[in-house]
């Protein structure tokens, strides 16, 4: 017969030990990454979606903005968080700014390719018909353009969830903490612990837009 | 049903040097249905989209039922005109019903009477009530058009402008449209534009053909007038004016009617024509008879004959006897 063995600290080789002695905390931190990346997507789209409806709509405009979202794109998450603090200070202010900035291009982009691959016959057929172009921005074109937005957000989402681990390191608190406190410690299994929370958060979040995806899809025939 | 006057109608499109629409003038009645014919490019769709101010004209002036169509907002105008286009533009996410209630809703009309319109409409166009649940993708070509043409109607507008509508589909699906679309036109009296560059269909559906090249209108007038005279070389290369079989299909057996000989039964049957078969079907009867004359019988009294004689008499005349 197989000898007994101890129900955990290890699964499947990783050392989960830290994780279940200090759920509570662990999930409190789960809970402060979910605020921070939902707080910061919320921001993000209010200010993607006007923009990218504009940009949809001037084609000199697009390039801009897009050029320049793509620049920001490419800072390195740490520097810009450090860059911020000066305006700022520490915190969570900083880190909803720096994750709102970078989850731009994504979701920028993808309402203008969106809007712009619609069928240009279904919005001349719309205007013919004497829609205004606010009833064809609301009933035509953003219907049709959510699912390739919704992939946008899901896209946003998963960086956001990521790049917010870093934001632990200018004090906004969040899964990162765990890693941070874990390198500085030398404890590999709270690192192991934060990225099995951070990784869970990305999956969960990942599923979750897949689906609205697939039902926008649906709901629109486009998919 | 609406008139439409054209004055001195212009479109240059910024950056452009030329004209796409050069100047034209025409003056359309109620419930005539005019179509626009003209080789690609010739400014056919531009002078269309003028019409629902899709395109504002660079200079001219347009009246629909005498009032300037500057006068009320776009919108307003676009939702009193019926529009539909090759491609259908029927919108995917939407039901079949949502689709035709599109303008209905537009004007504020209650849910039970468009309810009731959407039935209407789908029986005058022939698709199964039992469609209204359906998206556009799941209908054939033909159906979706059906659909577009519905959805045009939807709102009773006094006019239709059309472009190119059945240019994507089949022949024989088009053939069936076309004549759908006339006997539509029979029972509403729309004033209707079509565009096409298929001179079949043009010659088919056209009370007066618009014929245009380049920007400029060159002929306006019935078909037949405009096979018989055309304006210069290009309308009658356009319309193959020479194909005496092509003008001989616009004429009708009462066209070349000579008074019944003396003595005649009612012909032998299969051969006997009536006033309504069109002259290249009687040409090829009276030949296949030996070129002799055949009796013209209508509601089972013979009405008198068609001679190789009368037939070519009513060439060489080149218009109708009587209207339709
Ligand atoms: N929006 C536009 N901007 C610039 N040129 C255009 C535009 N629309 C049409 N044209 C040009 O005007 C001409 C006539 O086009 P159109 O009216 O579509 O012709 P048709 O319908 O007879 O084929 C073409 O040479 C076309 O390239
Ligand atoms: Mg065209």
């Amino acid at each position: 017969m197989l000898p007994r063995r101890p129900l955990l600290p290890r699964l499947r080789g990783v050392n989960v030990r830290y994780l279940i002695d200090n759920l509570p905390y662990v999930a409190s931190l789960f809970g402060q990454h979910v605020l921070m990346v939902g707080v910061s997507l919320a921001v993000a789209l209010a200010i993607a979606l006007p923009l990218g409806v504009v940009c949809a709509r001037v084609a000199q405009l697009r390039n801009i903005v897009l050029g320049v979202l793509g620049i920001i794109y490419t800072i390195p998450s740490l520097s810009l968080f450090v860059l911020l603090i000066p305006f700022t200070g520490l915190g969570l202010r900083p880190a909803v700014i720096a994750l709102v900035a970078y989850a731009q291009l994504v979701l920028v982009r993808n309402v203008v390719v969106g809007l712009t691959g619609i069928d240009p016959a279904i919005v001349e057929a719309a205007r013919g018909m004497g829609m205004t172009g606010a009833q064809i921005l609301r009933q035509v074109e953003l219907p049709l353009a959510l699912p390739i937005m919704l992939a946008g957000v899901r896209v946003a989402t998963l960086s956001i969830i990521a790049i917010g681990t870093i934001a632990a390191f200018i004090n906004a608190g969040g899964l990162g903490l765990l890693l941070f406190d874990g390198v500085r410690s030398s404890n590999p299994e709270k690192i192991i612990a934060g990225a099995i929370a951070v990784s869970a958060l990305a999956i969960g979040a990942n599923g979750l837009f897949w689906l609205l995806e697939r039902r926008a899809a649906q709901a629109t025939h486009t998919g | 049903m609406s008139s439409i006057v054209a004055e001195q109608l212009s479109k240059t499109f910024p950056g452009e040097a030329r004209p796409v629409v050069d100047s034209v003038s025409f003056r359309i009645e109620p419930g005539e249905f005019v179509v626009l014919l003209g080789p690609s490019g010739c400014g056919k769709t531009t002078l269309l989209k003028m019409i629902n101010r899709l395109y504002e004209p660079t200079s001219g002036r347009l009246l629909i039922d005498g009032a300037d169509a500057r006068a009320v907002p776009a919108t307003e105008l676009r939702r009193r005109i019926g529009y539909v286009i090759q491609q259908t533009g029927l919108f995917p996410h939407l039901r079949i019903e949502q689709n035709i209630a599109v303008v209905p809703q537009l004007l504020g009309w209650e849910r039970r009477r468009i309810e009731v319109r959407i039935d209407e409409l789908l029986d005058l166009v022939e698709l199964p009530r039992a469609y209204r649940r359906r998206y556009p993708r799941q209908l054939s070509g033909g159906e979706q058009q059906r659909v577009g043409l519905a959805r045009a109607l939807a709102a009773d507008p006094g006019l239709m402008l059309m472009d190119e509508p059945f240019g994507a589909l089949d022949a024989i699906t088009r053939a069936r449209l076309q004549d759908e679309l006339l006997r539509i036109q029979q029972r509403l009296h729309k004033t209707i534009l079509f565009v096409t560059h298929d001179v079949d269909e043009a010659l088919r559906l056209a009370d007066r053909l618009l014929i245009m090249r380049a920007g400029r209108m060159v002929q306006f007038d019935t078909p037949l007038a405009v096979l018989s005279h055309p304006a210069d070389d290009f309308v009658r290369d356009l319309l193959s004016a020479d194909d005496v079989l092509r003008r001989l299909s616009l004429l009708r057996v009462a066209d070349a009617l000579r008074p019944p000989a003396v003595n005649e039964g009612y012909g032998n049957g299969s051969s006997a024509l009536t006033p309504t078969d069109d002259l290249r079907i009687a040409l090829g009867r009276v030949l296949e008879a030996g070129g002799e004359s055949l009796p013209v019988v209508a509601d089972g009294q013979n009405v008198g004959r068609v001679t190789p004689a009368s037939i070519a008499a009513a060439l060489a005349r080149g218009e109708r006897a009587l209207p339709d």
